[in-house]
């Protein structure tokens, strides 16, 4: 059987929480408890970023993949972006992640009664750069207003269509005990600037979020490498969370090295002060890929030469056991574990 | 009220239990209020007395001068 | 970052550490009890570099898992009242009391606000004069300053609308109660740094010579942690029993008068109960009489709360030193951050939330 092969937990909550939505354990109950089972079948079953499909008869075969995509980002606007970058990206990204060549969006705008024309003209003009910088076409749409009061301001729902080039088969199922984990660049940038932006915990930051349509970096590893097993990008719930699932739909063990995160000073010193770990922290422009040891440096080349790739590095190693668990090697010579996310993150006291 | 940068992020803390505080010093803060000024001598003297301790635990464990170069700090 | 990076020097730490285990040569039992310190060793595995002499045992050092189930069930059936606004530090959020929490207070419609400083609520209480505004006062003495000063604050702008529903801890009676138990094994303190930045530690000064046990006062960086462990044990190995301080560059002895000041304004000395331990004499705060209009307890009626503790969970054990949380039967299983039996699950600074987010099982 395919996909993640963790025990199914048991569904605990009566309601929907906030933490249903931060991208940890608590969202991976609700899809496995109430989606899944609503919904199954053998290519939602496999559990990754974008349904990949077969279409044809068996010698003109291709595949396909196809990815949708919510944003309720709050504020609309903030350093790096803005929710039509991020609706954009986001969708690009989740095809990019199965190898495919995203080229066709779709896009979906439910606006509340009273918001400014201005914004909605904003935000589609951002939405057509970043389909421009990604090359795809937005074919298709569709706009709802709601009543004041029952959307806050505006939500986007973004789907994306594009082909699989024959030989990509990435997934998070594929790691191997030997491989090379290797990251795109700097962890936390997102989801603190947006924390930043938001106001309510009142401090100011010079960070800019990291929204980037990662496709044409995506593009540069596989002409470096045919053996791309894993590729993901660490959205809510961040690295922390990715490694974890990655760790449990491969049956492996993921060993990451902490000198080797990299980790911008403002964020790390805007986790310390909030007491959230940047292994957490929501991404949107960066990729883990997971390749053979012998690809790593051919690899590693190709993404620093590459749009968003400049800063990639190697951050760890898949091994053999303990299966499912992702391990953390501190610059102090213990090791420690990595826990999933389990729903939001709260700032707390000490 | 007045402005702490931490290492990047800037946030208003009170400033009421450090009326001494200057431009440039070190402090604790917690939820929002500045605790402690940090005392830059006593800090350095603790940084200082660990490496000489290192130092000496080096000459004792190779018999021979240790290298003049620090060991580095973890990250960035 | 200044006082910061050069106090996370692995080559420091490794040095530090060298020179602890030629300095160790008996089995100790040393204690910290600061929720933060709690979470610091854990999260960088410090107990497993330490000398397999020295056993690190947690202490009650978290707020937010001492305060008693009661005043939670209050806190929530204030906070489900139409009207109010119930303001709190992010961490009292998920804490369980019986039957829920104040996040699905939220989720059912409550005004439940994280606040990251006191002065925040104060705000939201000028913003919405039509609301009642209450203030989640917990802490132990280095959140008191600025709890106290949320009060005082109230009380200049001649505010009406707000309240706080005080939580207040006090180490020192702690610690005594720990080293007075006859079923004690704790041998040495690490005391809380920052604690001690408010109160200085002249306080400890009696309690480690009534007990012939070291106090340490120790900072938060993993070098601090090593520095201070290192003091207790030169100690300990000595047969000494004084106060220290290894956390000189930030902790004096009279500590912060200013603070202490305006706490003794707003705040007496008051007995408290402990979740896991019971009521321990002197060990609270409580408002001053003249500042009795902003207890949240005085100004809602709740009616009759009736609270009731899990009874598998053991976190007055694990809080009191006692056991560890992997010799809970119900760790990792029906106990885990998402559905907590006990405070010290919830809390990010509790024991079993540290050892569970960092995957602590019965082998380490």
């Amino acid at each position: 059987m395919q996909g993640p092969v963790c025990p199914r937990p048991i569904r605990q909550w009566s309601n929907v929480m906030l933490g249903h939505g931060s991208g940890g354990k608590m969202t991976e109950d609700l899809i496995r408890s109430v989606f899944y089972p609503a919904f199954s079948n053998p290519i939602l079953d496999q559990g990754n970023d974008a349904g990949v499909i077969s279409v044809g008869k068996s010698r003109g075969e291709s595949r396909w993949a196809i990815s949708t995509d919510g944003h309720i980002v709050s504020p609309l606007f903030f350093p790096g972006g803005d929710i039509g970058k991020l609706a954009i990206c986001g969708s690009v990204n989740d095809l990019a992640m199965v190898g495919a060549r995203p080229a066709w969006m779709a896009a979906n705008f439910i606006m509340e009664e009273g918001l400014h024309m201005d914004v909605v003209e904003k935000v589609a003009a951002s939405m057509q750069a970043s389909a421009e910088e990604a090359g795809v076409l937005i074919v298709a749409g569709d706009t709802k207003v709601a009543e004041r009061g029952k959307v806050d301001q505006l939500f986007i729902t973004t789907t994306a269509f594009g082909l699989v080039p024959e030989g990509r088969q990435a997934g998070g199922q594929y790691a191997r005990p030997g491989d090379a984990v290797l990251l795109s660049g700097s962890i936390g940038d997102h989801g603190i600037a947006v924390l930043a932006a938001r106001g309510d915990l009142a401090f100011e930051v010079e960070l800019e979020s990291d929204i980037a349509p990662l496709n044409h970096l995506v593009e540069a590893m596989f002409t470096a490498s045919d053996r791309i097993h894993v590729l993901r990008d660490p959205t809510r719930g961040g690295l922390g969370t990715t490694m974890n699932e990655i760790a449990c739909q491969s049956q492996v063990a993921v060993m990451l090295d902490e000198p080797a995160l990299p980790v911008r000073p403002a964020v790390r010193s805007a986790c310390e002060l909030l007491g959230f770990d940047p292994l957490y922290v929501a991404n949107e422009g960066k990729l883990v890929v997971i390749v053979p040891e012998e690809d790593a440096e051919r690899v590693l080349d190709a993404m620093r030469s590459a749009p968003y790739g400049s800063e990639a590095c190697r951050i760890g190693e898949i091994a053999e056991a303990p299966k499912g668990r992702v391990l953390l090697r501190t610059a102090f010579g213990s090791t420690r574990v990595v826990n999933m996310l389990t729903g939001e993150m709260l700032p707390r006291i000490c | 009220m007045g402005k702490l940068d931490f290492g990047g992020v800037q946030r208003e803390v009170c400033l009421e239990y450090v009326p001494e505080a200057v431009v440039g010093q070190y402090a604790n803060v917690h939820v929002g209020f500045a605790i402690n000024l940090m005392d830059e001598k006593e800090a350095e003297e603790t940084l200082s007395l660990l490496r000489e301790i290192e130092i000496l635990g080096m000459m004792d464990e190779e018999g021979s001068a240790p290298s003049a170069e620090q060991e580095s700090g973890p990250g960035q | 970052m200044k006082h910061v990076e050069e106090f996370r020097d692995a080559g420091l730490v490794k040095k530090a550490l060298a020179d602890l285990e030629r300095t160790v040569t008996q089995p100790w039992v040393i204690m910290e009890i600061c929720g933060g310190q709690t979470h610091e060793i854990v999260e960088h595995g410090l107990d497993q570099l330490l000398p397999p002499e020295i056993e690190l045992v947690h202490g009650p050092g978290c707020p937010v898992c001492v305060t008693p189930l009661e005043k939670i069930d209050k806190a929530l059936a204030i906070a489900s009242q139409p009207d109010v606004i119930f303001t709190s530090y992010g961490d009292m959020l998920r804490v369980p009391g019986t039957e829920e929490d104040l996040l699905t207070v939220r989720a059912h419609g409550g005004d439940v606000r994280v606040v990251y400083s006191p002065l925040d609520a104060v705000k939201i209480a000028q913003e919405n004069p039509d609301k009642e505004v209450v203030f989640f006062a917990i802490g132990f003495e280095t959140t008191a300053p600025a709890n106290a000063m949320s009060v005082q604050q109230a009380h200049h702008l001649e505010l009406k609308n707000f309240s706080v529903l005080v939580s207040q801890f006090r180490v020192p009676p702690a610690m005594e109660a720990i080293l007075g138990s006859p079923l004690n094994r704790v041998q040495a303190f690490l005391g809380a740094g920052h604690v001690c930045a408010v109160m200085g530690y002249w306080e400890y000064e009696p309690v480690a010579e009534k007990y012939s046990a070291p106090i340490v006062v120790t900072g938060f960086e993993v070098l601090d942690l090593v520095l201070g462990i290192k003091q207790a044990v030169e100690q300990l190995e000595k047969g000494e029993a004084v106060v220290g301080n290894a956390y000189s560059r930030a902790v004096t002895r009279e500590g912060n008068i200013p603070a202490q000041k305006l706490i003794s304004h707003i705040y007496q000395n008051c007995p408290r109960a402990w979740r896991g331990i019971g009521e321990i004499p002197d060990s609270g705060w409580c408002l001053q009489p003249e500042y009795d209009f902003y207890d949240a307890e005085n100004r809602f009626d709740v009616g009759q709360i009736q609270s009731k503790e899990s009874t598998i969970c053991i976190a007055g054990e694990i809080l009191q030193g006692l056991k560890k949380p992997v010799d809970c039967p119900a760790f990792g299983t029906l106990c885990t951050p998402e559905k907590p039996l006990g405070a010290t699950m919830v809390s990010a600074e509790g024991a079993c939330a540290a050892y569970y987010r960092y995957g602590r099982t019965r082998d380490g």
